[in-house]
């Protein structure tokens, strides 16, 4: 353990109001391997945190035990201060106590993933009214209303009769960040949004996702995108192996990178 | 001569087809209600569940439905009990229900088959983007996985129903005048089976174009998504192929 972990935990304070993820020693394995050895996070409102990382070090991992879609094997998550609780299954391993408490949660975290994974058999204006008409149960025109606004502001709403398989990497994605942004979300969590883009397509979502980052939404996003990261997000967080490595103000890190792994990272990007 | 002789025989078949159609539509309305059960146990994830439905699958599907169809319909009743039953003795001494019992139990094996690999070959990330929103198991299931799977479904499950319906074909060895019934007794009474079995399977042919037919049209229906996008489909193929 670096001195950095200690630091990273001792930078995570009892949950207080403006908490809006906590992680505190988070811990999962698949199988033998650990992939995360304990990690703790906090994230307040407004936050915007870029989690770097090599691949296999963690950070989609982390990611998806915030929401549950992995089930962390000890380890506590805090959502706007409410602890996820979590039971002993009969195999000994961890489940969560209450799958309402879990689906309640989620709908407050929406999720942009990597390959989008919007709905194929529907098109890109029922992708974003689905889960808001029947999770939060709002009423269906007023659904459709603000997803038409949410496609014109990501600048796919001529798209919005579309089905996703016949649109544009770049197109699905901001229809995903639309569908996401249609729940009205606490936190968004980014994993890898532009790794499965065509180069030139990363743009049009990285520009989608400054704004957001612009009008104080709260974000995790794991990725790749050293500019986004550096430029945008208001704090960094390094994974390496499991472990945090390093945690800072974007700036300061890039500048003065505070461990050598960071430091190898950085370089090898700016090959 | 001959024309008058072809025209009366499809005459007669014909007026069996409502017969076929009956023993076709209750086989394959119950198969489904099977099949949806054998589905829900295998997928349940029970140990005892998997067994059970592998077992029904292994029977059902390994042994020909002639043997199935022998076995309820002349089988059944050399038990007492069953003979005794007030429930099974008056759907087991009549042909008409055995023979839609028969088809209904084969043909879930199949379907249940069917359904499994539809529901596996969801794409794992679309149910994990509905988990993610906050979706319960139930609204999951009914909003992404089951669409999903069911136009997965759809081209394999076409093809047992129209299996289906050549196999009622069948039921004319438990005593049923269904078509191939009574073109069986037209052909002993005219000793012309050329004229006779080529008036059937015509019928035959034509009911399972229809069959084909709707089920080519429900599938284009529900896979817009699959199609090529709207601009592109209005310039090169402004109408549909299928129908």
């Amino acid at each position: 353990m670096s001195a950095n972990v200690a630091a990273a935990a001792k930078a995570a304070p009892s949950p207080d109001d403006k908490s809006a993820i906590s992680v505190r020693d988070m811990r999962k394995c698949f199988g033998d391997h650990e992939v995360l050895k304990g990690i703790s996070l906090e994230a307040h409102k407004g936050d915007v945190i870029s989690i770097l990382g090599s691949s296999g070090s963690g950070k989609s991992t982390m990611l998806r035990c915030i929401n549950l879609l992995e089930t962390p094997d000890s380890g506590e998550v805090r959502v706007d201060g409410e602890l996820i609780r979590m039971k002993q299954g009969r195999d000994g391993r961890q489940m969560p106590a209450d799958i309402r408490q879990v689906e309640r949660i989620r709908a407050n975290l929406a999720m942009v993933f990597q390959s989008f994974n919007l709905w194929s058999h529907m098109t890109v204006l029922e992708n974003l009214v689905a889960a808001p008409t029947h999770v939060l149960k709002r009423p269906r025109a007023e659904c459709l209303e603000q997803a038409e606004a949410l496609l014109k502001r990501v600048g796919i709403w001529e798209r919005r009769n579309y089905y996703p398989p016949h649109m544009s990497g770049g197109q699905q994605q901001r229809a995903a960040i639309a569908r996401a942004l249609a729940m009205n979300p606490k936190v968004m969590l980014f994993d890898e949004p532009t790794s499965a883009l065509d180069p030139e397509l990363v743009g049009e979502v990285l520009r989608v996702m400054r704004s957001l980052a612009e009008e104080g939404r709260t974000m995790l996003v794991v990725t790749h995108e050293m500019s986004f990261a550096r430029d945008v997000s208001s704090k960094v967080m390094f994974l390496h192996k499991g472990e945090v490595d390093s945690v800072g103000e974007p700036k300061e890190m890039f500048a003065r990178p505070p461990t050598p792994q960071f430091k190898q990272f950085i370089a090898n990007f700016n090959k | 001569m001959a024309f008058d002789f072809y025209l009366s025989t499809m005459w007669s078949v014909l007026k069996a087809l409502p017969l076929t159609l009956e023993i076709w539509f209750f086989g394959i309305a119950f198969g489904l209600v099977i099949a949806t059960g054998l589905t829900w146990l295998r997928a349940s994830g029970s140990k005892l569940g998997e067994y059970f439905t592998r077992a029904y699958v292994f029977i059902f599907r390994g042994s020909p439905l002639l043997v199935q169809l022998y076995l309820i319909y002349f089988g059944l009743s050399q038990f007492d009990f069953v003979r005794h039953s007030p429930i099974l003795w008056p759907i087991l001494r009549d042909p008409m229900y055995c023979t839609i019992v028969a088809m209904a139990l084969n043909t879930a094996a199949y379907e249940s088959e069917i359904f499994r690999g539809a529901l596996r070959a969801v794409p794992v990330g679309q149910i994990e983007a509905a988990k993610a929103f906050g979706m319960s198991a139930f609204t999951r299931f009914r909003l992404v996985t089951l669409p999903i799977a069911l136009r997965l479904a759809l081209p394999a499950y076409s093809t047992e129903i129209i299996l289906m319906t050549k196999a009622t074909a069948l039921a004319s060895v438990v005593t049923i005048m269904e078509m191939m019934g009574t073109a069986q007794k037209i052909q002993h009474d005219t000793f012309r089976p050329i004229e006779v079995l080529t008036c059937a399977g015509v019928i035959y042919l034509l009911l399972n174009l229809s069959i084909a037919r709707l089920f080519a049209w429900v599938e284009y229906r529900l896979s817009p998504h699959l199609r090529p996008p709207p601009e592109q489909s209005q310039q090169i193929r402004p109408v549909p192929e299928v129908l």
